[in-house]
């Protein structure tokens, strides 16, 4: 069991995400950044779908109640096992009782916790994704018990694989057009191509909100299909890309489509960052 | 009936096929149709499909190499009469508490419409509706065939607390909240059904296609069944539509 004695600013079980089910109105979920969580699964030899502790902006404090090994990948939130800084990207062995702290994030914006063979929290619809109204809590919660399978560290493996940091560094989000693209003007388009944006503080794990706003006179459209990434532009004017836990389907013009790797991207940008498209073809 | 449909790529792993942008049954069974089809020859591919009212999307789950290829794929599948959807869809019926306790704005919909609040709640619960698609939020469904004396502009500032089994009327639609959130429509009663379960697999008992019809009960009828439900001793059973 890990023990949360803090669950930080918002901390939540993920794991790849909720598949098979966006028929019935439900998101994928899973974590917003799927290459550093994948990178330290990867690294820990667990399969790209075991769950890990996904935090954000601030992180938590948590207790090992039995020994096993840890990677901590993502932003950089100054972590210190037993008070003793740690290196991240990099299996770490965890005695009974070790202590994990984390705290204000210095780049980046989320940081994962993942263990060895993943954690074991209930499965619901195929998923360990917290998303209230499918899991009945969104967030994990001080004093929780999180439950793990105990490893003892076997061999002192001290594999270090390179971390490419330009998730956390770089600002351009690749893109393709998006189904409603070309009802864009010429002015509309130069602007989205060219613009600089910056992320409002309305972002969440259902949508980031970008500034400042695009003229706009695009009607509604027929409700449509949506996936994480999709970037629609409403009404007054705001752009809004959705991210893990977006709904299904959406009513608003669906501008552009981040690649994956810029989704992951995103996922590490918070308040006043900058960013730029890049159209792919 | 033949449609020009239009194939796109979506993303790195995943394909749009539009329809005409209208909101039609007939074009529904169309999309549903193609939906099947796609699922039953892809099962190997393990695609997940989702459709909306004009557009399917189809989503792998590896990166597809070569987009044109894909596409021509799609385009050649072929149905056979084994591959349509069944045609005699489910008709299911929700009952609906219309008392001012729960329909908040039944009294000011009514005025805006100048009809009388039983003749709104006889329109709403006289006609039958069909389910586009899922979405929104989990078990949120999309109805189709709401009676235009119905139509009415969403209200211009949401409410930010739309009561858990909520049904309302928004431009052209009706349909019920299926947990506590956020809404822009008009509250004209509440349903003390479930339409989200995710302890049950499939989690709503609805699919895209299927038929529902409201029914008005009383209030002392809707606090039985809200016990009836909460006890799990409440099931929704379809009718088979002819």
């Amino acid at each position: 069991m890990l023990k949360v004695l803090q669950p930080g600013f918002y901390s939540t079980l993920q794991d790849y995400g909720r598949f098979g089910y966006r028929d019935y109105g439900v998101p994928v979920s899973g974590v917003m950044d799927s290459y550093s969580a994948q990178f330290a699964n990867a690294l820990l030899g667990n399969t790209k779908d075991a769950a890990l502790i996904e935090m954000t902006m601030v992180g938590g404090k948590f207790q090992f109640l039995e020994p096993t090994t840890i990677v901590v990948s993502g932003a950089f939130m100054n972590p210190k096992l037993n008070d003793m800084p740690i290196e991240q990207h990099k299996l770490m062995h965890i005695h009974s009782n070790d202590v994990l702290h984390f705290a204000q994030v210095e780049q980046g914006f989320r940081t994962y916790l993942a263990i060895k063979g993943g954690f074991k929290s209930d499965v619901l619809l195929g998923s360990r994704s917290q998303y209230n109204p499918v899991t009945s809590n969104n967030t994990i919660h001080k004093g929780e018990l999180v439950p793990y399978q105990s490893f003892s560290s076997l061999h002192g493996s001290n594999s270090k694989v390179k971390f490419d940091d330009s998730i956390l560094k770089s600002n351009t989000l690749d893109v393709f057009k998006g189904p409603e693209f070309d009802r864009l003007s010429e002015k509309q388009k130069q602007q989205i191509e060219n613009g600089e944006f910056k992320v409002s503080k309305n972002n969440n794990r259902m949508a980031y909100q970008l500034e400042p706003m695009v003229e706009n006179d695009l009607e509604p459209i027929l409700s449509a299909p949506v996936l994480p990434g999709t970037v629609q532009l409403t009404p007054n004017g705001n752009l809004i890309v959705l991210t893990r836990d977006c709904q299904t389907t959406g009513g608003y013009p669906r501008v552009l489509q981040l690649m994956e790797s810029a989704i992951n991207m995103l996922a590490q940008k918070t308040t006043g960052n900058t960013l730029k498209f890049r159209l792919k073809e | 009936m033949e449609y020009e449909l239009k194939f796109s790529r979506y993303n790195e792993h995943s394909i749009l096929i539009e329809w005409p942008a209208i909101m039609d049954e007939n074009m529904l069974k169309d999309i549903l149709n193609f939906k099947n089809i796609i699922e039953k020859k892809y099962i190997k591919q393990k695609v997940e499909v989702i459709n909306a009212f004009n557009s399917i999307l189809v989503i792998y789950n590896y990166t597809i190499d070569n987009i044109n290829d894909e596409i021509f794929r799609l385009k050649a599948l072929k149905f056979t009469e084994d591959d349509l959807v069944d045609s005699k869809s489910k008709l299911w019926k929700i009952p609906v508490c219309y008392d001012d306790e729960f329909g908040m704005d039944l009294n000011e919909f009514s005025k805006q419409k100048q009809l009388s609040e039983t003749e709104v709640i006889e329109l709403h619960s006289t006609a039958i509706y069909t389910i586009f698609f899922i979405g929104f939020l989990p078990g949120f469904l999309y109805l189709g065939g709401l009676d235009k004396k119905l139509h009415l502009d969403r209200k211009s500032t949401p409410n930010l607390d739309v009561k858990k089994g909520a049904v309302g009327i928004g431009g052209n639609q009706t349909g019920i909240y299926p947990q506590n959130s956020p809404g822009g429509w008009h509250i004209i009663g509440n349903t003390p059904v479930d339409f989200f379960n995710p302890k049950t697999n499939p989690p709503c008992v609805f699919n895209a296609g299927d038929q529902l019809k409201f029914y008005p009960i009383s209030k002392s009828e809707f606090l039985d069944l809200e016990q009836d439900v909460k006890h799990g001793c409440f099931q929704l059973k379809p009718l088979q539509n002819a």
